[in-house]
Formats: C-alpha cells, structure tokens, sequence
C-alpha cells in the first residue's frame, strides 16, 4: 500500500552534502594528498591519425626525478565501456586515432617535472590520412584510411536498421508527407572539475584508485581487465564528481595508466588533467546528421515516420554502440506512432571518441522531431500544441517499436506549461521580432537492461542499524551533484519515520558499498531509492515485531514516524526508534539488512530492443519566449517555462535543480556550445574562453513546473529527472526563432551568422549522406519475439 | 593543471627603477602589473620571460584625477574596476566606463589594470593556445614558428587588436604618458599602434606607461563604445565601436570620431566619418554614409569568435547604432519584417 502523506519526500531538504560543497570541506580526487606521492602527465599524439614506428623513452627516465614511464607496450589489453565494442587501448600500441590519444605516461615527482619528462620521449609517427568527417568516413576505401581494424567496413562502427508497423502502408495512408533534414553538431560536458585520479598500490598487493567517475563499477572491471589483477584485489573509490553530465562514465586512459604506475613504483601517484585534456577525452555529444520523413493526415495525426541518423563518432566506439540505436528509440514514446522506420550508423572519424552527454543519444532526434511537428503544425494551419494534444501516448500502453509505458504526465505537463506561458495569447501574436515556442519530450528512468549482459541486480543497497539508533546506508551509487547521496537518506529517512540528518550515508567505494551500476542513463533514483525501499522492508519485519511486543500492541497498529514507532489509534504509546534497535539487536543478534532492484522485464526481445526499456519514462515540456534582433541576430531569451513529469519530487528542490540546470546546458548547445575541429584535426580552442558555454548572466528566468504521476515502478512513485527537462529546450528556442522572424535554422547551435544568411535566404539546407543500410529487423507490437532479419 | 613555469620576480621601487631594469634586462624580461594576461600567457608559453618587473604596488601609477590642466589623468596602474566605477570617469566619459567595465569578469577586473588593457596583446585563435596545440597546429610568427595560419600567404602577423579601453582613448584624443631612461615623453595614443600583430606596439620595450590623460576639449563630447562578442558575461571584443562627437547648441556636429577595435592589429580610426558628419546636422542618411564608410575599412579575418563575415557585416551595424545614440536619432527596423502565416 502506497502512503498518502509523506513525512520526508516532498520537502524541501538541504542536500545532505550541501554544506561540506558550500564550506569547501568535500575533498574532491585533486584534493587527496598522501606521503610520497608522485604526479603523472600523458604524452599525447599531435597528429590525428598516425602509426607509431617506435617510442623511445630512455631519455625521459634518465631524467632525475622521474620514477617511471610507460608506453603502450606496458598495458596492451584493450577495453572499453561496451563488452562488444572493446577498441581503447590505455596507451596506443600501434596507432593514434585523435589529436590527443595518450602514448606514453611519466610518474614523477612533481608535476612540472613530468611535463619537462614528456618532451624527453621521442615518438616516430608514420602519418596516415586522418578521415574528418561523417562524408568522409562514408567513402574511406583505402586500407590505409581505415581507423580500426575489428569492424566490418572501413570506418563503420556499427549501422542498424529497425521496421516497426508497416510503414508503406502507413505512408500510403498519409495526406500529407514531410521530408526534412537536420543537423545538431557536437558539444563537449565542460564540468567545473577536470578529470582527477589517484591510485596507491599494496600493502598486501591491493590496488586502490580514487577517480572522479560516474560508473566506479565499471571502472573497477575494466581496471581488472587491463591490469591483469583479480576484482578481489582492487579497490575503486569514487570521489564527489565536481559535474559529470555523462563524461565521466567510461573508463580511462589517466586512470588506468595512474594503478600502473602505482603498481611499478610502489608509491601512490595522482593525475589531474588540464581543461585542454578534458576536451580531447571528450565522450560528448555526438554530431549528428539526421533525415525525417513524416506521413500525416490533414487532421496532423502521425500515419508513419522513417528516420535516419549519422553519428560522427570519433576514434573510438565508448558508448557509441548505445547512442546509435539511442539515436532512435525514444522518437515512439510521446505522440502515438502506428508505423516506424530507423536507421541508424556511426563513424569512426580521427577526433576525440563521442559517448553519453545528458540526454544520450536523444536530444538530436528529439530536436529534428520537435521541429518538424512545429512545421507540419504550420502546414496544415493547427496550433503546434493542439497538433500534439490530439495524439498523446496512452498509459500503460506499449509503442510501436514495443516500450511499455507506465505513466505519462505529457498531457498535464503541455497544458500547465501552455497556461503559465499564456500561450494562446501569445503565439503568434507577437510583434516581429518577439516569438514563442513549443516542444515535448520524454526520458528514460535508467536504463532496462545493464552494459554486460548478466542477471544480477542493478543496485544493491544495505542497511546497518546501530546501537544508539544510528543508521548507515551503503550503495555504490555516486553523488555527482544530482543529490543521490541525499536520495538515499530521504529514502531510508521516509520508510523508518526518522530525520534525514540523521542518517550517515557511505557510497560508491566497491570495497564498501554493493553495487550499483552508476550514475547514468538517469537510473539512480529509481533504482537505488526501490532497492533502499526493501532493505528498509526487511528491517522493519524485524523491527515492528519487538515494538509490538514491547508497547503491547498488534504490528498491524504500528507506524514509524518521528524517530517512533507508535499506535496508529494511540499515538502516545510509543517506543524511540533508538530504543527498537537495542531491543531488537538484543533479540536477534546484529541488524542489517539488504535490498536490491533489476528493472522490470522489457515486452520486446529482438536484437537491439535492449536500448530504449525503462522502469518509467519522464516527460517534459517547454515554452521559450525570445527576441532576435533581425539586423544582428542577437537573441535574447525572455523566459523559459518548463513542466516535468518527475513521477514523484522526492525534494522538490533537487529537482528544480536538475530542470534548471539542464535548461542552461540545453540554452548552451543550442545557441553556441560547438567541439569543432580544424581542417588538421586539431580540436579549435579546447578552452573554457573561447569554447563558448552560456554563464548564469546569459540564463533567463526559468519557471519550473513539477508533475507528479505517482509511477508504480518508482520508488514513492518517482521517475528520472537529471537528463529529460534538457531535451524540449533546444527545439523550443528553433521554434520560437521562428515565430519571431520567420526563419528556420535546422541547424544547431543557431549561430547569429547562421540567423543572418537565413534571413537572406542565404542558408543552405542540411545535406544528408546516401548509406546503404542494412535490411532492417522487423517487428511488430504484441509479436513479444523478434522476426527473423530478411537475407 | 598547467604549471607557471619558473620566472624571477622583481618589485620595483619606483618607476625609474622599473624602466631601469627593463632597460638592463633586455628582451628577457617583461613589465606585470595585474598579471591577468601575462600570466596565463606563461602558461601557455606564449611568453617566456626570466624576469618580471612587477609594477603593481608603485604609487606613481595610482590616482585618478579629474581636474589637472591637462584634463583627466588616470594612473595606469589603476584597477578596471576603479575605473569603471569612478564618479567622474562616469559622468564624462561614460564610454570608457563602460569598456573599462566590459573587460573580463568582475575578478579580473579587479585585478587587471587600465594600463594592461589598452596595451593588452593582440590575440588569435592560433596564438592563444597552449604550447601542445601550437605544437599540434605548426607554429605561427608571432610566437616560436615563421608563417600566419590564419593566412598563410600574408607577410604580416594578422592577431587582432583586442583592448576595449583604447578604441575609446583614440577617440577622445587621449594622450599617453610613458616613463622611460630619457625621461618622460608624452604621446597621443593615436600614435600608440601600428597595424602589426607582433609589433603592434610603438613604444619602446623599456617605457613604461604611466598614466593617461584625457584632454579638456573632450570634455564637452558625447561619446559611446558599444562591444560585440558572444556572452555578456566575459568575452573579449571581436568587434568594437568606440565614437565620441562634439555639437554645438543647435545640433550641428563640431567634431566626430569614430574609431573601431578588433578589425585589425591596431585600433582603426574611420577617417571618412569625420568629413561625412562634420560641420552638419546629423542625420539617418549621414549615419549610413558613416557606417558604410566604417564597414569599409573594418577587414575581421577567420581567427577570432564568430563567423567574420558576421563580424564585418556588424561594423555597419554597430558604428550606426553607436551615432545614433549620440545623435539622440531612433533608429527604426529594417522594413520588410514579416511574421510566419497565422492561423
């Protein structure tokens, strides 16, 4: 039975880890100093695609000073974050595949000592022709333009091909038919905190490594693999992350190379990465070509869509396999679609490896899709919302391409954030100059299904009860600013009817913590708050017993609130939470408890149904109201309006936090934000100055809007909401540019230049590349199993 | 991090001594003040100094004082944000209030000097880089490399002149004065610069700017900067206007100045906007013969923030709008704005 009231979820609370963030007590990985520590640095290619001949580092280690320098000879087993897709390598071993691909590490014992070692080690690159662009690695024929030697085709990580419904006759069935293309350039996370990790070897010949990472159980697998060292020997512990956004979940070169080097020398040594380092790890968004043609009737009802998508994905897989099928998941989960097509591929190209950058794979759809509805709204002459209101999933439904829907707040979410904006009043009603647009979008609340393959729980949490009525939480979930710290106490706080501040929460150290598999795919509340939900269950099974015994009363009758656990009908005859735990400690021995969550069972099980599944999906909504100044382009952002559907707020402040913050990033990528490369392959300005990110100066108002489903899937009803609120911004602000002027900038980030050459009739639409896709795997809803490919 | 690499540092006592040991130190040493540019330059091994002669704490560069007989003094070593926020600087000469108070953020305004800024190097998106990427990229001219890689084919160093505060000197005719071995040597910073990313500079390496002076004629002028660049919040200027204009009671403009930053390796003075504006009634279709004028000789290359063709096409935008405010001229919309069919 769900409670009604709530004593904790809900409320306002300070972040458990708030004031350590304020006073600057939080000791973030740069932070950690230890005895006899040395600093590493990476040597880096300059050339975007070359062989290397041979690395000399006699020099470097005869430098005084220098404990130990390694190459990629020292660590030649390959990994990566995807089990399949396993193409990095810690140091390059025969080739570099970006400006910036580490070759050789130095331990030292400063910093600047090891930056004097790197310019001793001789590299002789043999140069190959770096392949640039998604063009580029469309046509790459010759052996010697080939990036990586495992895939298939020349530069073709992977392409995939979907057919949901039957699309002819979905288009045969459409009035009208929208054919239009986009392209949403890539962008980098740019967190406050560069990438940092420490790693100590022995005694005992343990490892221990402090990254600042997002998935330190990944990290901890992927450091065995690599290291030669069984998991029982290693120890991950993730520091507070300063911002992670996605960039920090893979493993890492610096980190692997920092245990090597701790495990050679026998002396902890610590790495910090510059901001120009932090550019070339990147991992970010991934430019994104796109192609949309949509079917609709006059009415505007969605008949068919065929999408397909071209990822440039840099020189190595990371993520890449997840954000090409990402790239066409979620286009089914907010307006009802009978019939879907995707393709879908991804290039390597000789720029820094893309991956997951809040939002994963969908803000590029979800911006050429937002886009297109606002045409074919205009079109056919029926206001962009109303086009959308018509056709909304339904709950508890199933899409097209076979997500099951719990809830859904879109409609609630549409029609608040349209009141608040006064929309009707405003849409084109503005003077010239001054606009307003509309968009939806919908997120996942963590992924279905865990990066390898295997059936064990995807968060663990346990629970120890003290002596005195101390509770500590462990969960090896990772606080990245999100609040998942905070989660965890309100979660634990709400089941046992105790104060927040009262309880000590220990994540994210694997010799610690369970597992849980980290903070991506917007997974943790859900998942760590359902997994802390039962370990809570099975000690109050214990607990409520010895209460009940205790006051003399049924368990039925018990309830626990307010450091009690007291009589329902008598709420005076009460025993302290404190005092339950002695008793019950004396009964029956040491308490603790565990729990755990795996997200339920997906309907579909084709090949690639595995990207997409979620407990629940959030849903967002936003109005921008701008001006642009039709002689300079310049855009001012009047206000923002933005209504989510969060499930439940387990604070509302937390989440007001995650929306606004995700508004920001998105007013970043889509006015200015650009990782864009010179024709040398050289990244343009890898720094905070001139790589242009919005400051709080240049955010406008945001008004956030909270909508609360009560999800069955989440915990106290919750959904995600770190990455969703992100996605409806970006199209929002192309549409309201053109509602203001009358000009349509399919391209992102909407530049003034670009601004102005449309206003000039000057902007050349986006080109798409041919690919011969694959057949594509066919399935249809309520099949439940996968129709075999066609040849 | 990037390291500060090893450097001696060296207070000076006085001025002279400053200029002294610049003298003796030769091209191996380098004048700091508030070190905002300097030092992360270092960083980045764009500049390789052994020594610093650090100006910071001299009392000589200090003070601003409205009233002297040669107009405003401002002491070079005064802070950005002394003279942004000062009550006369404001009244007179709102202009370089506000480009002193649109240089950087608010920290470094705090510490970054009048001085440094209007000497501040001129920047490109090819020099302003760490030494790795400069490595990666093959070096240019103007630090440890023989060619321009915005340009290949130019002789010169294309860097942009980069300084919000001394568009506006130029344009209220201010004059520098430098401290050097032979004494004091004042010169109209008109004079200041030449067109040369590398040399951009006419002083000598071991003057050093005392204080500038804002003649009393300029005192009457209406005057304007307005600065273009992507955030609102730090950016420095790739395009700026400075104007000042001088008009006599019946509105008839007496003197006109326009002077742009950023275009090019040095300030760039519009010299046609005088002969078009003085001596009339100032009026939309002379403001437009102005801007054109100005777009003219505004030459943005590919090597700063935002598209240059964008840049240049704003010179027009931008020196209208600038004289317009001076003007006291509403400037209407383009004509032709249509909004998307309504429904």
């Amino acid at each position: 039975m769900r409670k009604k009231a709530f004593s904790v979820i809900g409320k306002p609370l300070r972040k458990v880890d708030a004031m350590a963030k304020c006073t600057g007590d939080t000791r973030y990985a740069d932070d950690i100093e230890l005895p006899r520590m040395l600093y590493a640095k990476l040597l880096r290619s300059p050339y975007p695609h070359a062989r290397i001949r041979s690395i000399h580092t006699e020099r470097a280690a005869q430098l005084e000073g220098v404990s130990a320098v390694i190459t990629g000879k020292d660590l030649p087993e390959k990994f990566g974050i995807m089990p399949s897709t396993q193409d990095e390598e810690a140091l390059a071993v025969e080739k570099v595949r970006y400006v910036g691909d580490p070759v050789a590490a130095v331990a030292a014992s400063s910093e600047a000592l090891a930056e004097q070692a790197l310019t001793l080690i001789d590299v002789d690159y043999e140069i190959l022709k770096p392949v640039l662009s998604i063009e580029e690695a469309l046509a790459s024929k010759e052996e010697s333009e080939r990036i990586h030697s495992w895939n298939r085709r020349a530069n073709i990580q992977k392409a995939v091909s979907f057919e949901f419904g039957d699309v002819v006759v979905g288009f045969a069935r459409a009035d009208e038919i929208f054919e239009d293309t986009f392209f949403f350039q890539g962008n980098t996370h740019l967190p406050m905190e560069q990438y940092c990790a420490m790693a100590q070897y022995g005694p005992q010949d343990k490892l221990t490594l402090w990254s600042s990472t997002q998935t330190p159980h990944y990290l901890h697998r992927a450091l065995s693999k690599v290291l030669g060292l069984p998991m029982s020997r290693i120890r991950v512990i993730a520091t507070p992350v300063g911002g992670g956004f996605g960039g920090k979940s893979d493993p890492f070169s610096h980190e692997i190379c920092v245990a090597k080097l701790a495990m050679i020398t026998g002396r902890p040594v610590k790495i910090t990465l510059t901001r120009e380092e932090s550019f070339y790890v990147h991992r970010g968004r991934h430019p994104v070509k796109m192609w949309v043609k949509t079917g609709v009737k006059k009415d505007g009802t969605l008949q068919a869509m065929h999408f397909r998508s071209f990822l440039d994905g840099g020189g190595y897989s990371s993520y890449g396999l997840a954000t090409v099928y990402y790239t066409g998941a979620l286009q089914t989960v907010t307006y009802k679609l009978p019939a879907y097509k995707f393709e879908g591929v991804r290039l390597f190209t000789n720029k820094p490896p893309c991956g997951p950058k809040r939002g994963h794979g969908t803000p590029q759809p979800r911006f050429a899709l937002e886009v297109q509805l606002d045409k074919i709204a205009e079109k056919l002459g029926i206001d962009p919302i109303d086009l959308r209101l018509k056709q909304l999933v339904d709950p508890n439904s199933i899409t097209v391409n076979g997500l099951r829907i719990s809830t859904t707040g879109l409609r609630e979410c549409i029609e608040k954030v349209a009141a608040r904006a006064d929309w009707k009043k405003k849409f084109h009603q503005l003077p010239y100059g001054r606009g307003i647009g509309f968009a939806a979008s919908s997120y996942i609340s963590g992924a279905g299904l865990p990066i390898y393959r295997n059936e064990m729980p995807h968060s663990g949490v346990q629970i120890r009860l003290d002596r005195g009525g101390g509770i500590t939480v462990f969960c090896g979930s990772i606080d990245i600013g999100q609040g998942s710290d905070s989660i965890l106490a309100y979660a634990v706080a709400e089941e046992f009817g105790i104060d927040p501040a009262d309880i000590r929460v220990v994540t994210a150290d694997t010799d610690l913590t369970p597992v849980d598999l980290g903070s991506y795919s917007s997974r943790v509340t859900v998942m760590t708050g359902n997994a802390a939900i039962q370990a809570c269950g099975k000690l109050k099974e214990i607990l409520l017993p010895v209460a009940g015994e205790a006051l003399e009363l049924p368990v039925d009758d018990l309830e626990m609130a307010e450091g009690q656990l007291r009589s329902r009908s008598y709420p005076k005859r009460a025993i302290s939470f404190a005092e339950c735990v002695e008793k019950a400690e004396g009964k029956f021995g040491t308490l603790g408890a565990t729990g755990s969550y795996s997200p339920p069972k997906h309907p579909a099980n084709f090949k690639g149904s595995g990207v997409g599944p979620t407990p629940s999906y959030s849903y967002t909504t936003s109005i921008v109201e701008l001006s642009c100044d039709p002689e300079t382009a310049d855009i001012k952002l009047h206000k923002i309006w933005i209504a989510h559907d969060c499930g439940r707020a387990f604070n509302p402040l937390l989440v007001e936090g995650q929306v606004e913050g995700s508004v920001y990033m998105a007013l970043g990528e889509v006015l200015m934000e650009e990782q864009v490369f010179r024709k040398s392959g050289l990244h343009k300005y890898p720094s905070i100055l001139e790589y242009k990110s919005p400051t709080t100066l240049e955010t406008p108002p945001i008004e956030t809007i909270l909508v609360e489903t009560d999800d069955p899937e989440g915990p106290f009803g919750a959904k995600e909401a770190g990455q969703g609120p992100l996605l409806p911004v970006i199209p929002a602000v192309a549409n309201a540019l053109y509602d203001a002027i009358g000009v349509r900038i399919d391209e992102i980030p909407i530049t003034p230049d670009k601004i102005l050459r449309a206003l000039e009739g000057r902007l050349k639409s986006v080109s798409v590349p041919w690919f011969d896709f694959p057949p594509p795997i066919k399935w249809q809803p309520g099949d439940g199993v996968g129709v075999q490919q066609k040849s | 991090m990037l390291r500060l690499p090893e450097f001696n540092y060296i207070r000076a006592k006085s001025l002279k001594q400053a200029g002294r040991l610049l003298a003796d130190l030769g091209p191996e040493a380098m004048a700091v003040a508030g070190g905002t540019d300097v030092y992360p330059k270092m960083k980045r091994g764009q500049f390789t100094p052994r020594h610093l002669v650090s100006l910071r704490f001299l009392s000589e560069l200090r003070g601003i004082r409205p009233g002297t007989k040669d107009g405003m003094w401002i002491g070079a070593g005064e802070t950005l944000t002394a003279v942004s926020q000062n009550p006369a600087v404001n009244k007179l000469f709102p202009a370089l209030a506000h480009a002193a108070g649109s240089v950087s953020t608010p920290q470094l305004r705090n510490v970054g000097t009048i001085g440094g800024n209007v000497f501040v190097d001129t920047r490109c998106n090819y020099y302003d880089q760490t030494f790795f990427w400069r490595q990666a990229a093959g070096f240019c001219m103007k630090k440890d490399g023989d060619i321009c890689l915005v340009a290949p084919k130019s002789k010169m160093c294309l860097a942009v002149f980069s300084s919000d505060t001394a568009p506006v000197l130029v344009s209220l005719g201010a004059v520098a004065t430098f401290s050097g071995p032979n004494g004091l040597r004042r010169v109209l910073f008109d004079e200041c610069y030449r067109d040369d990313g590398i040399n951009f500079l006419t002083k000598q390496s071991n003057e050093v700017l005392q204080g500038i002076s804002i003649p009393r004629p300029a005192f009457g002028q209406r005057n304007v900067y307005l600065k273009l660049r992507r955030r609102g919040s730090f950016d420095f200027p790739v395009l700026g206007v400075a104007a000042a204009m001088q008009f006599n009671p019946k509105g008839v403009c007496l003197s006109s100045k326009i002077v742009l930053t950023a275009v090019a390796s040095a300030p760039v003075v519009v010299d046609e906007a005088a002969h078009l504006l003085e001596g009339k009634t100032v009026t939309r279709d002379a403001i437009e013969a102005a801007a054109e004028a100005a777009a003219k000789v505004s030459h943005p290359v590919d090597n700063a923030d935002l598209d240059y063709w964008y840049r240049k096409r704003m010179t027009k935008v931008y020196v209208k709008r600038a004289l317009a405010e001076l003007a006291g001229i509403q400037l209407e919309l383009e004509k032709g704005a249509v909004k998307p069919r309504q429904i």
